[in-house]
C-alpha cells in the first residue's frame, strides 16, 4: 500500500489502515517523546496523544509533507506542551523564531584536552553511554528539538526544518551548536577519566 | 581556547567540514590551520569522535505493553494482537 492510499484509507475511517498506520510509525513518535521528555510513562502518554490528535486531524491533512514528518510535528507539539506545563517559565511559547532558551548560548570551546586517545573500550561502557544520554537530555531545547531528529531520527536538514518550522539554515546552525555543546559537555567526563587512568 | 579570528571562522564551518558538505576551498582552509593549531585540531578532533558516540546509541525500544495500551486508547484493540512482535 503506498502512503497516498494509506492515507485515503485513514481519512475514509478504516480501521486497518489506522492500526497500519500506528504499527508503522509509533515506534519513531515513542523515540521522539523519549528523548524529548525523558521519562517512559510521559512519553507513552506523549505518544497516545499525537495518535489521537492526528486521527482527528487527519481531515486536514493535505500531503504537503509526508505522513512521517506530519506526525513529528504533532508529536513535537504534543511534547512541548508536557514541557511547558512542567517548567511553564523556561519553555518560551514560540520556539521558531531565531532567540530561544539555549538557542544564542555562546559554544566557544573552552576545554582543550585530548581525550580521544582513551582506549576503545572506554567509549562503549554502559556508565559513558548513559553520560552521552544524560548530556543529550541536558541539551537546550532549541537544540534537542533538532538534534533529536535530524541526528538520532535521522531526517534530512528539509524534513527536520519541515517539523519544526525553521529555515534549513537555522537547523543547520542549530545542530552545529548542540554538537559543539555536547563535545564540552562529555570532555567534563572523558578528561576526568583520562586524568583517573594517568594516574593509576 | 586562543579566540584568534581564524579560529572563530574555522569553528563556524566545522559541521559542514565533518559531514563533508563544505566546499573544497573551505576544507583547504580548514587543514591549513589545523596543521599550524593545536587547539583547533583537539576541537575537531573531539567533535568527530562525539559524533561517532552518538551514533553508536542504540535507539530506545517501545515496550510491547506500551504499544498494546496505544491501540487499546485509540480503540483498535482488535489489530493488537496482528502487530504484536
Amino acid at each position: 500500500m503506498t502512503e497516498t492510499e494509506l492515507i485515503d484509507r485513514i481519512q475514509a475511517g478504516d480501521k486497518a489502515a489506522c492500526a497500519a498506520c500506528v504499527e508503522l510509525h509509533a515506534p519513531a513518535v515513542y523515540r521522539l517523546a523519549l528523548r524529548m521528555l525523558g521519562s517512559p510513562e510521559e512519553a507513552e502518554d506523549a505518544m497516545q496523544e499525537t495518535f489521537l490528535n492526528a486521527f482527528r486531524a487527519i481531515e486536514s491533512f493535505e500531503g504537503r509533507a509526508g505522513l512521517a514528518t506530519w506526525l513529528y510535528r504533532i508529536a513535537n507539539n504534543v511534547v512541548l506542551m508536557r514541557l511547558r506545563k512542567r517548567q511553564p517559565l523556561f519553555v518560551p511559547i514560540d520556539l521558531h523564531g531565531a532567540a530561544g532558551d539555549g538557542e544564542d548560548a555562546a559554544v566557544t570551546p573552552v576545554q582543550l584536552f585530548d581525550w580521544c586517545c582513551l582506549p576503545e573500550e572506554d567509549f562503549a561502557t554502559t556508565e559513558a553511554q548513559g553520560e552521552l544520554e544524560r548530556a543529550i537530555g541536558e541539551l537546550p531545547l532549541p537544540l534537542r528539538q533538532v538534534f533529536v531528529l535530524r541526528e538520532l531520527e535521522g531526517l534530512s536538514t528539509e524534513e527536520t526544518a519541515q517539523t519544526l518550522e525553521l529555515t534549513p539554515a537555522n537547523v543547520k546552525v542549530r545542530l552545529h551548536r548542540a554538537r559543539l555543546w555536547l563535545r564540552e559537555r562529555l570532555a567534563d567526563y572523558f578528561t576526568e577519566l583520562a586524568t583517573e587512568k594517568a594516574h593509576g | 581556547m586562543a579566540e584568534t579570528q581564524r579560529c572563530t571562522h574555522l569553528l563556524a564551518d566545522l559541521s559542514d567540514y565533518l559531514d563533508g558538505d563544505a566546499a573544497a576551498e573551505v576544507c583547504a582552509a580548514i587543514e591549513r590551520h589545523l596543521a599550524a593549531c593545536e587547539d583547533c585540531r583537539v576541537v575537531v578532533d573531539t567533535l568527530s569522535k562525539t559524533v561517532a558516540l552518538y551514533h553508536t546509541l542504540p535507539p530506545p525500544d517501545m515496550p510491547d505493553a506500551a504499544q498494546t495500551r496505544l491501540f487499546a486508547a485509540l480503540n483498535l484493540d482488535e489489530f493488537s494482537r496482528l502487530y504484536r512482535q
